[in-house]
């Protein structure tokens, strides 16, 4: 027999079939999972909860060295009803978002330029990658010298801890863009423009988002450090002048509060902001299963 | 050249190479040597020859994405389409088929209705929405026929565009790629290391030699034959390729 003699609508009919039994079905409810992955780590909370308490229980510490989990839920009871705790989550969030906004917005052509340009590649590269290993925490003191009391000194220690490792993300993912992906770009005609917005920039995307967030976690953490030494001046009142207020008043329940306010923050970011958008991001691309993280 | 190729001879050149040759640096071996060959409009040509043997590279020249050694090469802008389909995953399979129309300049407008056509041709009309990763192999690949052929260009490279599908559906895109070649009049030169295939689809098989890469022989496959004289051209293009992958032996 010669398949050639077939008529058109066979084949179409034949394709149809083979493509409705060869295409992924659609994955199943995710819902198990999703409650599944909710409450581990409540759990795990839990437990951390339960085992402080023993230890306050049993080996019973001073109040003002370790207070007890119901000590620190009355300190952080009381700064909310107040107004403290959300003003001073608004002024660190409202600074440490404008920070990462003009980091990223510094990064993000800089990193461009320097995937594409070799020569400014090789001189730069190892400064940046230096300058993400520098503790950005060593850049209070000039900042302080330079700016003094002001926001300017925050906003400059937040930009020198995040706009290197956005760039370093950048540069990263434009170096794992599969290069055959540049080949089908060069065999369907791109100009370089045209190459670099419609295919390097999408294929790197992954690599920028991871940029992002890591640019994000050093923002957060510039901010606090900048936040816990500079105090006064013209300075806003955030969560990390909070932390340095309960240490000069002794107040240890007021310490863990802060610390505790200032991990909530980073992770309910992290939840609410990066890992949806990187989710999407994968799945789109086929690089998630349904269902899983 | 017998009678029942004079439509070939009055069309055009469509890819003249002569004395092409390629290395990959100033120390490495050859790779090609000496490649002659020359492509009507029109035809459609397999290209044969052992796993490492320069098939690639020779196409890859052919396309611009190499640079050549030596020798000559008169070949028009080509559309191409690689063994794995490469497709973009972020854009949908509609998306990736405009994405071409668009590198070429062709407006928003006709764009959407170009590249649903396209796909229809393929038979993927209802899986524009689709993603890359949501299509099997061979759907894949169709998007990929889709995409190149939304290139409009007259000469088409194909580099064992079938070789990652299972022998059903290869099966099925032979018949699909023979129709689309017929109904488009599309210069195609189809890469394979598989002997039925290039008999199956060529009206020419050209044979490669391996280290260094060379064209040795050459059968044209006759539009009238029936199953049988194909399983014997087969058989004789088969002993003809064994015997140059044996001279490598010793
Ligand atoms: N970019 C390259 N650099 C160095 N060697 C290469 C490169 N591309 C191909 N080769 C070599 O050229 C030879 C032919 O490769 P290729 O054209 O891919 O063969 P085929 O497609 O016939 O399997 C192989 O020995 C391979 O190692
Ligand atoms: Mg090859």
């Amino acid at each position: 027999m010669r398949l050639d003699t077939d008529s058109g609508d066979d084949v179409a009919q034949l394709e149809a079939g083979l493509d409705a039994l060869q295409a992924e079905q659609p994955g199943r409810s995710a819902v198990r999972p999703a409650i599944g992955k909710a409450l581990l780590p409540v759990l795990a909370l839990a437990a951390i909860v339960y085992v402080w308490q023993m230890y306050i229980w049993i080996v019973q510490p001073r109040p003002d060295i370790l207070p007890g989990p119901a000590d620190v839920a009355a300190a952080l009871g009381s700064l909310w009803g107040d107004g403290a705790a959300q003003e001073t989550i608004l002024t660190s969030l409202e600074r440490g978002v404008l920070g990462f906004l003009i980091a990223a917005v510094i990064a993000t052509p800089a990193g461009l330029l320097l995937s594409q340009h070799k020569g400014l590649r090789a001189a730069f590269g190892p400064l940046i990658s230096g300058l993400q290993v520098l503790p950005s925490v060593a850049w209070v003191p000039a900042a302080i010298i330079w700016f003094g009391l002001t926001d300017a000194t925050v906003y400059f220690v937040v930009l020198m801890g995040a706009v290197p490792s956005i760039i370093n993300g950048l540069i990263s993912g434009v170096d794992q863009v599969p290069p055959q992906f540049l080949r089908v770009g060069h065999v369907l005609g791109a100009n370089r423009w045209q190459q670099a917005t419609r295919i390097i920039l999408p294929a790197a995307l992954p690599g920028y988002i991871g940029g992002l967030k890591q640019g994000w976690a050093f923002s957060w953490r510039s901010l606090m450090a900048a936040e816990i030494i500079t105090v006064g001046g013209s300075m806003g009142f955030g969560l990390g002048s909070l932390l340095q207020q309960g240490r000069d008043l002794s107040d240890m329940a007021i310490v863990v509060s802060a610390i505790l306010l200032i991990l909530a923050i980073g992770i309910v970011i992290e939840l609410l902001v990066f890992a949806p958008v990187e989710r999407r991001l994968l799945r789109g691309r086929g690089l998630l299963k349904a269902g899983a993280a | 050249m017998t009678s029942q190729n004079t439509v070939l001879q009055r069309a055009a050149a469509q890819l003249e190479i002569s004395g092409l040759s390629k290395r990959f640096g100033p120390d490495a071996p050859l790779v090609l040597d000496n490649v002659n060959l020359r492509v009507e409009q029109g035809e459609f040509v397999a290209l044969l020859g052992a796993s490492g043997c320069g098939k690639s590279t020779l196409l890859n020249l052919v396309a611009g994405l190499e640079e050549p050694t030596a020798g000559e090469l008169k070949a028009p802008e080509a559309a191409f389409m690689f063994q794995d389909a490469s497709l973009f995953p972020w854009l949908t399979a509609q998306a990736n088929v405009e994405l071409a129309l668009e590198l070429r300049g062709v407006g928003r407008q006709e764009r959407a209705e170009q590249a649903r056509e396209l796909l229809e041709l393929v038979h993927l009309g209802g899986a524009g929405r689709k993603r890359p990763h949501e299509l099997s192999g061979g759907m894949r690949q169709r998007v990929a026929l889709a995409r190149s052929l939304a290139q409009s260009r007259d000469l088409l490279l194909m580099d064992e565009p079938f070789a990652a599908l299972d022998a059903i559906t290869r099966d099925l895109l032979h018949d699909e790629l023979e129709r689309i070649w017929r109904r488009t009049g599309r210069t195609i030169i189809f890469i394979t290391h598989n002997v039925r295939e290039a008999v199956r689809l060529g009206q020419r098989v050209l044979l490669m030699s391996s280290r260094p890469g060379r064209i040795v022989a050459e059968w044209r496959v006759g539009d009238g034959l029936d199953a049988r004289d194909r399983a014997e051209l087969s058989g004789e293009i088969t002993t003809e390729l064994r015997r140059e992958i044996r001279r490598h032996a010793t």
